[in-house]
């Protein structure tokens, strides 16, 4: 069997999901993060609706954020410190395409399931149901360009030493507009408005990182290869 | 394969060179030198992992056993390059895909023809250094490569091991291939290997 640039990105895909698979943890650890410190809002705060109602958007987007930013910066280096980049490398396969498959493979695994416990984040925030298909299609975009920028940020950084503080500074300014569009989408359904403009702006954000962020990351990874 | 002058410097440093040398189909270059004499970085330039500073590399690459969509370059580096958590055959199945492999010989029986049969569906972790190395040797093995270049071949391996690095190497030279590999000159070589010394890092 040869190695088709496809079968190797879906292989790369499949390794990934397996490696999700056989370590659990790493999966979920954001996952339980983002339910912890949503639960805790309403102790801190008094479970009064009419307190939390009108910050749930925020919160529950800053919690997504901040979720996302765990194990962010192990993403490239596990297989920089295995040989597996190397391998990668010089392979001779498009890298772009690579980093893609491990783009998608990594928000399946953290991205989704975020998406998925949503309703619960809502639900212990507060928030009014009517608010919570916007905070879900928000998160269902938001997270994929967080993902995104997050791989590419983490390829900046995978020679560096001191990556784990230095891939959330990287990731951070970046990651703002999202977190003020999504944010900004819930809170103007909470306010009466629509939240056509800000979803569309995030949809845009997505549409600009699927095909930008991979090449960034080969870019990146070639940067610091050796 | 042609290094002409070829050096590697980083922030202003050399790392080594510059170094010349004629690597030709069915050669075996073995580069020496003491720990931090830049071998591994050598390797590095050679692969095309990092670009060279000074000098140039020429690499004609033969079509001998290499097949359209399979990697020109296969390296077995200082690590293994392999996923611990996952199986050898998994591994070797995620490699061929990367790199293609050669038909005749199966994932099972590369991974028996390094005497890991029975072994095939254990996780890397579960296994030993010098088995973990024969999987990575496994995929060599399978390899249709045109270079090969090894990083110490030859570590953390037992006698039965290192023979049958040496098997490999023969057979992928037969082929036609080209062989790069660092030692730190204990290694039994062929008489007709092409040397070349890094001086220390200065």
């Amino acid at each position: 069997m040869t190695g088709t640039p496809v079968g190797a990105a879906a292989a790369l895909f499949r390794r990934d999901l397996q490696l999700a698979v056989r370590r659990p943890d790493d999966a979920l650890q954001p996952l339980l993060f983002a339910v912890i410190v949503a639960a805790l809002f309403p102790f801190a705060l008094g479970a009064d609706a009419t307190r939390l109602a009108p910050i749930a958007g925020g919160v529950a987007w800053v919690v997504a954020l901040l979720s996302l930013l765990i194990g962010l910066d192990a993403v490239y280096r596990g297989d920089e410190e295995d040989g597996s980049l190397d391998q990668l490398l010089v392979s001779g396969q498009p890298l772009a395409l690579l980093c893609a498959a491990r783009m998608l493979a990594h928000w399946l695994v953290v991205g989704l399931p975020l998406v998925l416990v949503a309703p619960v984040l809502a639900r212990l925030l507060g928030m009014p149901p009517n608010a919570w298909p916007v905070a879900i299609a928000s998160l269902s975009l938001g997270t994929g360009v967080l993902v995104a920028i997050g791989h590419v940020c983490a390829a900046l950084a995978v020679a560096a030493k001191r990556s784990v503080i230095l891939v959330p500074l990287l990731v951070l300014p970046l990651a703002v507009p999202v977190l003020i569009f999504g944010a900004g989408a819930v809170q103007a359904t909470l306010s009466g408005l629509s939240p056509t403009v800000p979803l569309l702006m995030l949809a845009a954000g997505l549409a600009l990182a699927i095909p930008l962020a991979p090449l960034a990351c080969a870019a990146a990874l070639r940067l610091n290869a050796g | 394969m042609t290094a002409r002058d070829l050096g590697f410097a980083r922030t202003g440093e050399t790392i080594f060179g510059p170094v010349t040398f004629v690597l030709r189909a069915g050669g075996l270059l073995a580069i020496g030198g003491a720990n931090g004499a830049g071998k591994t970085t050598l390797l590095h330039v050679l692969a095309g992992l990092l670009a060279p500073s000074m000098g140039t590399l020429a690499t004609e690459f033969g079509e001998v056993g290499h097949a359209p969509g399979s990697s020109r370059v296969a390296l077995v580096g200082h690590h293994n390059g392999l996923k611990l958590d996952l199986s050898a055959r998994a591994n070797l199945r995620f490699r061929e895909a990367l790199h293609g492999a050669e038909e005749s010989q199966t994932v099972d029986k590369a991974l028996a023809h390094v005497g890991l049969a029975g072994y095939e569906s254990l996780a890397l972790r579960e296994l030993s250094a010098g088995q973990r190395r024969r999987v990575a040797l496994a995929a060599l093995a399978r390899s249709r490569a045109t270079l090969w270049l090894l990083d110490e071949p030859f570590a953390n391996l037992d006698a039965e091991g290192r023979s049958l690095v040496s098997t490999l190497i023969a057979a992928q030279r037969e082929r036609g291939g080209m062989v790069a590999l660092t030692t730190h000159g204990a290694d039994v070589l062929p008489a007709d290997t092409t040397h070349c010394r890094l001086g220390a890092a200065t």
